[in-house]
C-alpha cells in the first residue's frame, strides 16, 4: 500500500519534473523522485540501497543546481508538436506491449527464485565472515562486478577532467 | 580567508558548517568502517565524505577546500586507491584464484574481521570520495573560467 502510494508520488513527480517551465522546479522534482525512490527502498527492506540512493541523490541535487542556478534556459516547443507527442505514444504502446509479455516469464514480485541466493543466505557468514550479507556478496562473492564497478567510475572520472579542463592558451 | 566575508555564504552558514563538517567526515568514515557488519559499506561511505568536502566548499568558497584537499592530491589520492583495489584483488593468487579472501576471517560481529572485505570496503571508500570530490572541483572550475 504504502509502495503504491510511493510509486504514484514518483510519477507525478516525474511529470512535473518534464513540464515545469524554468530549470530549478524540475531539478527540485527530480530531488523529491530520488528521495521518494529512497522511501521505497526502505520499505522493501534493502537499507544498503536507501542509504546509497539517499547520499547520491544529494550530490547529484547539489550539482544540477549549482549547474542550472545562473542560467536559466526557456523550454521552446513549436513546429511539430502532434507528430511528437504521437510518435512518443506509439513508442510508449509498443514498449508497454512488449514488456508485458515478457514480465509474464518472470517470478512474480516478492517471490524470487531462490536457487544461488539460499547458498549465499546459509554459508555467507561462514565463509567470508561477514555480518551484512550485502558486503560479502559484492566484495567476495561478486568482486569482479565491483571491481568493474570501480573501473567505470575511475574512467568517468579521467574522461572528465579531461573534458572538463581549463582551455588552454591560444597562441 | 575562512572569514572573509566576501567569499562564500553567510556567517551564519559558515558557523554551522565549521561545527558540522567534521562530524560528516566522521559520520563517512563509520559508515566505511562498518561496511561488513551494518548497512552502508565503502561506495555510500565514500559519498558521505565527498560530500563533507563539497559541504566545505560550498560554505567557504573554493580555496578553503582546496587548502585542505588540493586538485593534485586528489587525482594522485584516486589513482592510489584504484591500484589498492586491484593489488587486493591481485593479493588473493596467494589463495589460489582472483579475489580469494585469504586473510584471518576473525569472529563475527567483530570490527576486525571479514578478512579483506573491511580493507576492498576503505579502498572504495577512497577512490569514490575522492573522485567524486574531483568531479565536483572540475565542475566549479570551469565555471569560474567561464565567468572571467
Amino acid at each position: 500500500m504504502e509502495l503504491h502510494l510511493l510509486l504514484l508520488f514518483m510519477i507525478v513527480g516525474a511529470l512535473i519534473a518534464v513540464e515545469a517551465k524554468d530549470l530549478l522546479s524540475s531539478v527540485v522534482a527530480v530531488g523529491a523522485v530520488g528521495f521518494a525512490l529512497c522511501l521505497a527502498f526502505l520499505i522493501l527492506k534493502a537499507p544498503d540501497l536507501a542509504i546509497t540512493q539517499l547520499v547520491v541523490e544529494i550530490l547529484c541535487l547539489i550539482i544540477l543546481i549549482r549547474a542550472t542556478l545562473r542560467k536559466d534556459l526557456p523550454l521552446v516547443i513549436k513546429g511539430r508538436w502532434f507528430f511528437n507527442t504521437l510518435g512518443t505514444l506509439a513508442f510508449i504502446a509498443v514498449f508497454l506491449f512488449f514488456a508485458h509479455t515478457a514480465l509474464q516469464e518472470l517470478p512474480g514480485f516478492g517471490h524470487p527464485i531462490m536457487a544461488v541466493v539460499k547458498r549465499y543466505l546459509q554459508q555467507g557468514t561462514a565463509q567470508t565472515g561477514a555480518v551484512n550479507l550485502v558486503a560479502a556478496v559484492i566484495l567476495d562473492f561478486r568482486a569482479y562486478d565491483t571491481l568493474g564497478e570501480a573501473t567505470v567510475l575511475f574512467a568517468s572520472v579521467i574522461g572528465i577532467m579531461a573534458v572538463l579542463r581549463r582551455p588552454g592558451r591560444i597562441k | 580567508m575562512m572569514n572573509d566575508p566576501k567569499i562564500g555564504m553567510s556567517l551564519i552558514v559558515k558557523t554551522v558548517t565549521r561545527l558540522t563538517v567534521g562530524l560528516i567526515l566522521l559520520f563517512g568514515i563509520y559508515i566505511v568502517l562498518h561496511g561488513h557488519l551494518s548497512p552502508g559499506g565503502g561506495f555510500a561511505g565514500g559519498v558521505i565524505i565527498a560530500l563533507s568536502f563539497v559541504h566545505l566548499m560550498l560554505a567557504f568558497g573554493k580555496d578553503v577546500a582546496l587548502k585542505k584537499l588540493s586538485k593534485n592530491l586528489a587525482s594522485n589520492l584516486e589513482s592510489i586507491a584504484a591500484l589498492m583495489f586491484l593489488s587486493i584483488a591481485l593479493f588473493g593468487f596467494f589463495g589460489g584464484a582472483f579475489f580469494s579472501n585469504i586473510i584471518n576471517k576473525g569472529v563475527p560481529f567483530q570490527l576486525f574481521s571479514a578478512g579483506t572485505i573491511p580493507l576492498s570496503n576503505l579502498a572504495i571508500s577512497l577512490k569514490v570520495g575522492v573522485g567524486l570530490f574531483a568531479i565536483f572541483l572540475a565542475l566549479v572550475i570551469l565555471e569560474e573560467s567561464k565567468r572571467k
